[in-house]
């Protein structure tokens, strides 16, 4: 109650000024009534949403120059999760992405104020974050190197020091914290009425207590917004609705599923102690005991992740509740008994308030960006997981470039909109999914974890028989798909304790499966892959696609190629393979999580005439993928066909028969480098193919294999995988593979400039493979990814993916290079020689470890190559 | 808006009382000084805290130390949680009533009963039955006191007498030529028996002939009009006293029946009997077993209201009755150190026959009764101050109660429990057993002065309470766990709870009362149905 009048006299405090300012522009009415300002009849932009996101998405667009815009707010505003906000602005983020964007919104916050005249709170207190555990300090430690080569002061420090920085703490129980000294606290609400002024002062109309019923489209575009004051026309809406995103993505007639939920969180507000506590001392992070806790108006403001959150508005229509939530004492008792183990002292202060404030989240905790993939012109920024003061300047900055330019100055790749589809737009699916989430954020991320809830959704058809035989899962865009395969009378560690940084129970299961695909034959269920079907009554599907993929497509029916689909600055939208399956139509294999991009991107590109046709056709194939020396061999004896590299050479794709089941496309491609095929099999033959093969199999000694075997196998082969190491910041002449883009072949394609450019000036990074040296797998920290790169002791890159090879028996990194200036920091070209005469560490966990530079693969480990030239170099499963 | 002092029960100092007290009074259950002289069985040990002392209490009490200290020095040993849940559920037993059973909905939707022994063999009995003539479900507790033949007796017999008592002319008709004749019989009661509740076999014939007189007097009798329940429990009641004494008097041939019937009469047992059929509960008690009613206020939150009266020194009314029925020359001997006759804690009984044959009839029984009885010195013993017999009925109270859909839940126990848990309590920790605690009192600050030292106190007891819930599948086993383990703060403790249950035969006696509950769950749907087909 007390939060909410206070923040009610700040609103009044500022709003006069904010009124005034807007009515002086459009002073047409008068301000006694309850509106205004009448709504205008059309704008550019529409902006649903108040919030701290709406407000900064207006303040970034009229920055850019953007000027016609209106934001509709239902309440008032700053008026939902934003007023109940913690305040903490903090920048230790796992996700890089997500670290560029609070380190931006802090150096936002920090001169708002100076900006606009307005108050915000602003207080730099810096940030501890304590670990109760070696593992919680591995993970500080990791997130502080990549801090630190960001240039964001932060450090490693002793409990002690944290005790020097923070007297109320109780140390006994740490062994280390990081210090993050730039973080801050502001007053959520008041950042946003200060954006929302400067917004406003740039152009930006601004209407409270409007809100948006639905958004009108046409022709799968959107063409303005009903609200219940009416109508404006518009070209972009951008929905900022916060955690009633979902709903209102849902209310039109073409509907934008928005997958984020809400979640009650829980806060405590005390009266000053004895002695007030400065309000520049730092916030408390406490992630083992769950806990937040900063200082507020000499008191302190204490919240958390609780481990089983309580999810709400399941069945919609919240609206304007979120100011009725009921406090609950019993569910706070064990993060207000963390609080009193850590700061002991506090026993006799008294309390003010438990403030419950949903906040919203999303499955994957990462914040939702972009597009629509189903209506043109319909943006999207919700879903911030509880740390939208942290993010939402940022998020609000790319959002804005992206609509302005077409695409934000970063990778957004992990934020974007379009790594969902309908099927996590389930309630249920939803429901259970942000029950995981919220602890999460408080969880210890090691490497490779799997959500445990949502799961079993899509699954191939042999999930089953795979599962029998000891099968263990992880998921990809709703997809089962296997890890590995537990040997009978073997056991893991169950699921908590298999966490580590260190070398995974996992390690030899793996490693056996890696060497029977390089000695005999094994087995990979890869039916999650994106398959799509292109084909035309003419000439257009070649014509079209060869606009579209920078590789060249006219070739011989059943070749297939392996190529990128760039945009206009050459970066990856979607790297795949294309099998020409006659003279006018084409198969296609993405990633599994280019389901609902790659399908927008080719929709709204090619041509919409009924002459060419494009199917998703995912669910119609099992793939199976036969890896090894002996693949050939199985499916000689399956199909009775000649299937020696004379006749059915590397990159072919035929029809055949495997058993009793016809029209099986093999095609001689297993994106691993290694021999072997990929069976796209139609469902209903998928046990039977399957059974042939195991059976067929048993004298070449086949068995089944898992994701972990292929990630190793094609990371030893320097493949780089489309999500992971390929974004679309990303170029083919970037990453070693001039080859598959053909700029000579007659006709343009998208990117065609800027990769012309770039071959002519070089590129300012390179992919590049590092070999650990004096890394000991079984004693020293596992790299994951995002370790940073030292060339002769500088900061160069970061690493994107990394795998042990079982070949090389080293751990394999591979990284982009980049080369700065060392004067100015500015950014050079990346040659050939610069790569090779370095001398290079990866930085794990703040300890470097010796490694060798790359740019090719080893050629020993192609052994069983088919053909020296027909090197297969592609492969784009990302992990 | 709570008041503080309802927020904060932190340190509640009459629970402490309360738990030392029920420690101290331990010591008035002393063993029997003439225990020894017992030769059989049940009789082993039996007058026990139903009968005052005989002795001096000081030698007793001495006694009752040393036995302490040898018992627990050398046994420093803690029983785990699955030990200590193999213990309480021993004995529990649930009953889902269908439901469609055949005739009707019920009002009923189960009931999980649990009996816990403190003396061995436990003298405690249960009873619970479905009429399959008429209407309505029986349930019952049963204490016996100086053995657990009358306990028994009566857990076999009194459901029999009371829906006999309910039929109809014409069913009894038919019962009556079905014997006759020899034909099939209309099974009467459809029996809810946990494994260990038994059925003595020997007695079963004469005990059906002494029901079969019964119902033949009531044919006899026919009046006509349809029978009431009050009247009909009250009638079955006395009818099975009256029983249990002529077939004493009268003997059997066979000697192993005829000492039987000689151990019912002499020893004694309390009822608490509960008749539910539809919204109408009645509840007939004799002695000081107890029927409480949990109710759900609109709030959540629980109280309880009695449903039946303890017959003991305690009940005003039942003093005043006791003294009414005697000449005033005996007024200052009838109750004694809050005893009947300074013996007796129940006013109101079975057998008993001590308290209500004339001393001529007892000794005459007891000389040409069987020798084991001649040689128990407690048989031959005649209370003081004994002119006017009897002194001692198994007359009932009986209670109608109308239930309401608030009326969630019906406990009937011994008073093992009421000893040691308040019915208050008893209503509330049922009552969130039962809703899976989610009505547990949200807690509010509102304007109170809380530091945050206090609200976790308060909050950890109330995890607590919580956490003991989730134990249990069966209500009186939960309540059991409550009444033994409580600590003061009104939650199960573990280590309290352990040294309770493995306190040796001979000692648990000291501590605690046999217990045995009865939980009875309503359907508020059928009730509220009911309620308004009624209006």
């Amino acid at each position: 109650m007390f939060l909410r009048l206070l923040s009610d006299v700040r609103w009044r405090a500022a709003n006069p000024r904010w009124r005034r300012m807007t009515c002086s522009r459009r002073s047409t009415s008068s301000t006694a009534e309850p509106h205004p300002i009448s709504l205008p009849a059309q704008a550019q932009v529409v902006i649903c949403g108040g919030g701290i996101v709406g407000t900064s998405v207006a303040y970034h667009l009229s920055k850019l120059g953007w000027k016609d815009i209106v934001l509709l707010e239902q309440g008032r505003l700053a008026a939902g999760t934003t007023r109940f906000c913690a305040g903490i602005v903090s920048t230790a983020r796992p996700v890089s992405i997500e670290l560029k964007m609070a380190d931006y919104s802090n150096k936002l916050y920090q001169q708002l104020e100076q900006e606009t005249g307005i108050k915000t709170g602003y207080m730099k207190t810096g940030s501890i974050s304590l670990a109760q555990t070696q593992d919680r300090l591995i993970s500080l430690k990791r997130i502080a190197s990549s801090l630190n080569v960001m240039g964001i002061p932060c450090e490693i420090i002793t409990p002690k020091q944290a005790a020097q920085l923070h007297p109320l703490i109780n140390i006994h129980d740490l062994v280390g914290a990081m210090y993050v000294p730039g973080d801050a606290l502001v007053s959520s609400a008041d950042v946003s009425l200060a954006l929302a002024t400067a917004a406003s002062r740039n152009g930006v109309q601004i209407h409270e207590r409007t809100s948006v019923s639905h958004v009108l489209v046409q022709k799968g575009r959107v063409t303005g917004v009903e609200t219940d004051r009416g109508q404006i026309s518009c070209q972009y809406f951008v929905n900022c609705a916060g955690q009633w995103a979902y709903e209102l993505g849902l209310s039109g007639e073409e509907q934008v599923s928005i997958p984020v939920h809400a979640c009650e969180h829980f806060y405590l507000l005390t009266y000053p102690l004895k002695e007030p506590l400065a309000s520049s001392i730092p916030t408390i992070v406490d992630p083992d005991g769950r806990i937040y806790i900063r200082s507020w108006q000499g008191g302190i403001l204490s919240g958390g992740f609780e481990k089983n959150p309580k999810p709400l508005f399941t069945e919609g229509r919240n609206q304007l509740e979120i100011q009725n939530l009921q406090e609950d004492w019993d569910h706070f008792e064990p993060l207000l008994s963390a609080l009193l183990r850590r700061m002991p002292g506090l026993e006799a202060l008294q309390i003010m308030q438990l403030v419950n404030c949903p906040e919203t989240f999303t499955p994957d905790m990462r914040c939702i960006m972009g597009e629509s993939p189903t209506v043109q012109g319909y943006f999207v920024l919700a879903g911030m997981n509880s740390a939208g003061i942290s993010y939402g300047g940022g998020a609000g900055k790319y959002l804005a470039e992206w609509m302005v330019n077409g695409y934000p100055s970063e990778n957004v790749w992990p934020l974007d909109l379009k790594r969902f589809g309908t099927l996590q737009s389930s309630r249920t699916f939803l429901r259970h999914r942000v029950m995981e989430v919220m602890p999460l954020i408080c969880d210890l991320k090691v490497p490779r974890w799997d959500f445990q809830t949502g799961r079993q959704l899509r699954t191939s058809p042999l999930y089953d028989r795979l599962d029998a035989q000891g099968a263990r899962w992880m998921e990809k865009h709703g997809f089962e798909r296997v890890k590995y395969f537990v040997p009978p009378g073997k056991d893991l560690l169950d699921l908590d304790q298999s966490k580590t940084f260190y070398k995974p129970d996992w390690f030899d299961i793996v490693g056996s499966e890696v060497k029977c695909c390089k000695e005999a034959v094994c087995v990979i269920d890869m039916s999650s892959f994106t398959k799509f079907e292109i084909s035309s009554t003419g000439d257009q599907a070649l014509e079209s696609l060869q606009y579209l993929f920078s590789n060249d497509l006219d070739v011989p029916v059943g070749h297939v190629v392996h190529t990128g689909m760039l945009n206009e600055k050459g970066g990856y939208e979607n790297d795949c393979s294309i099998a020409r399956l006659n003279k006018r139509s084409f198969f296609m294999i993405s990633p599994t999580d280019q389901q609902v991009h790659c399908w927008a991107w080719l929709k709204n590109r090619l041509p919409s005439n009924s002459s060419l046709a494009m199917e998703d056709v995912t669910w119609k194939y099992t793939a199976l993928n036969l890896i090894g020396p002996r693949a050939v061999d199985v499916l000689s004896e399956l199909s009775y066909a000649p299937i020696t590299p004379e006749h059915f050479p590397s990159l072919f794709c035929k029809e055949m028969s495997v058993g009793y089941a016809n029209g099986i496309r093999v095609m001689s491609i297993t994106h691993t480098g290694e021999p072997g095929f990929m069976l796209y099999i139609p469902i209903e033959y998928a046990l039977h193919v399957y059974n042939e093969v195991m059976n067929m199999g048993q004298k070449y000694g086949i068995r089944n294999a898992g994701y972990y075997a292929l990630r190793s196998l094609r990371i030893e082969k320097f493949f780089a995988f489309w999500g992971q190491d390929l974004d679309a910041f990303t170029t083919p002449m970037e990453c070693g593979r001039e080859f598959q883009v053909k700029l000579e072949k007659g006709m343009e394609f998208i990117g065609q400039e800027a990769l012309l450019e770039q071959k002519q000036n070089g590129v300012y990074k390179r992919f590049t493979m590092f070999i650990l040296e004096d890394h000991d797998t079984d004693m020293d920290l596992w790299p994951w990814w995002g370790e940073p790169i030292f060339r002769n002791g500088r900061y160069v890159g970061k690493t994107t993916s990394s795998a042990y090879s079982y070949t090389l028996e080293r751990h394999v990194c591979l990284g982009f290079v980049q080369h700065f200036d060392e004067k100015t920091g500015e950014e050079l070209v990346v040659t050939t020689d610069f790569i090779n005469q370095g001398e290079y560490e990866i930085d794990i966990a703040g300890q470097r470890f010796q490694a060798k530079a790359k740019l090719y693969p080893f050629s020993s480990l192609f052994t069983h190559r088919r053909r020296k030239d027909e090197m297969e170099l592609s492969g784009y499963q990302r992990e | 808006m709570p008041a503080p002092a309802h927020l904060f029960p932190l340190i509640r100092n009459c629970e402490i009382g309360r738990i030392c007290s029920t420690v101290c009074y331990c010591h008035r259950k002393h063993l029997c000084c003439f225990s020894s002289h017992f030769a059989h069985g049940h009789f082993r040990c039996a007058p026990q805290r139903k009968f005052a002392a005989l002795c001096r209490p000081k030698e007793n009490f001495n006694q009752f130390i040393h036995a302490r200290d040898y018992a627990s020095t050398p046994q420093r040993f803690y029983l785990t949680p699955p030990q200590v849940n193999s213990i309480l559920k021993a004995n529990e037993y649930s009953f889902k009533v269908p439901e469609f059973d055949g005739k009707n909905i019920s009002s009923v939707l189960g009931f999980d009963s649990n009996q816990l022994p403190a003396n061995a063999p436990i003298e405690d009995r249960r009873s619970a039955a479905t009429c399959l003539q008429t209407r309505g479900m029986l349930l019952g507790v049963f204490d016996g006191h100086a053995g657990c033949a009358c306990a028994q007796a009566v857990s076999e017999r009194l459901f029999y007498y009371i829906a006999v008592s309910l039929l109809p002319h014409e069913t009894l008709l038919e019962i009556e030529n079905a014997v006759e004749s020899g034909r099939a019989l209309l099974p009467i009661l459809q029996w809810h028996k946990h494994p260990n509740d038994y059925f003595s076999k020997e007695a079963s014939k004469l005990y059906f002939n002494s029901l079969r007189t019964y119902w033949q007097e009531l044919i006899d009798l026919n009046s006509g009009e349809t029978t009431d329940v009050k009247e009909a429990l009250i009638n079955a009641f006395k009818r099975l006293d009256n029983d249990i004494s002529l077939e004493a008097q009268v003997g059997d041939s066979n000697s192993f029946l005829n000492y039987l019937v000689l151990r019912v009469a002499f020893s004694g047992a309390t009822a608490c009997v509960a008749h539910v059929d539809g919204v109408d509960l009645h509840v007939a008690n004799t002695g000081d077993s107890r029927a409480m009613l949990g109710v759900q206020e609109e709030d959540g939150s629980w109280s309880a209201i009695n449903l039946s009266y303890d017959h003991n020194a305690q009940n005003e009314h039942e003093v005043e009755r006791v003294k009414m029925e005697h000449p005033k020359s005996e007024e200052k001997s009838l109750v004694k150190q809050d005893r009947l006759l300074g013996l007796l804690m129940p006013f109101r009984a079975f057998g008993d026959v001590k308290f209500k044959w004339s001393i001529e009839l007892q000794k005459r029984v007891v000389e040409s009764g069987p020798d084991q009885l001649n040689d128990n010195e407690y048989t031959k013993f005649i209370p003081p101050n004994y002119h006017t017999p009897p002194y001692l009925t198994a007359e009932p109270e009986v209670i109608h109660h109308k239930l309401r859909p608030q009326d969630k839940f019906l406990v009937l126990a011994t008073d093992g429990l009421w000893e040691t848990m308040h019915r208050q309590d008893v209503a509330r920790i049922v009552g969130e057993y039962l809703t899976g605690v989610h009505h547990q009192q949200p807690i509010a600050v509102g304007g109170y002065k809380v530091t945050l030292g206090q609200m976790h106190g308060l909050l950890t007891e109330r995890r607590a309470r919580i956490s003991s819930v989730f134990e249990d599948q069966n209500a009186a086993t939960h309540l059991i766990r409550h009444a033994v383990g409580n600590n003061e703060f009104g939650t199960v403790d573990h280590e309290r709870l352990s040294k309770m249950l493995s306190l040796p035969e001979e000692l648990a006696r000291m501590y605690r009362d046999d217990i045995t509950i009865i939980v009875v769950q309503f359907n508020s749907h059928v009730v509220g149905a009911c309620q308004n087909e009624e209006l």
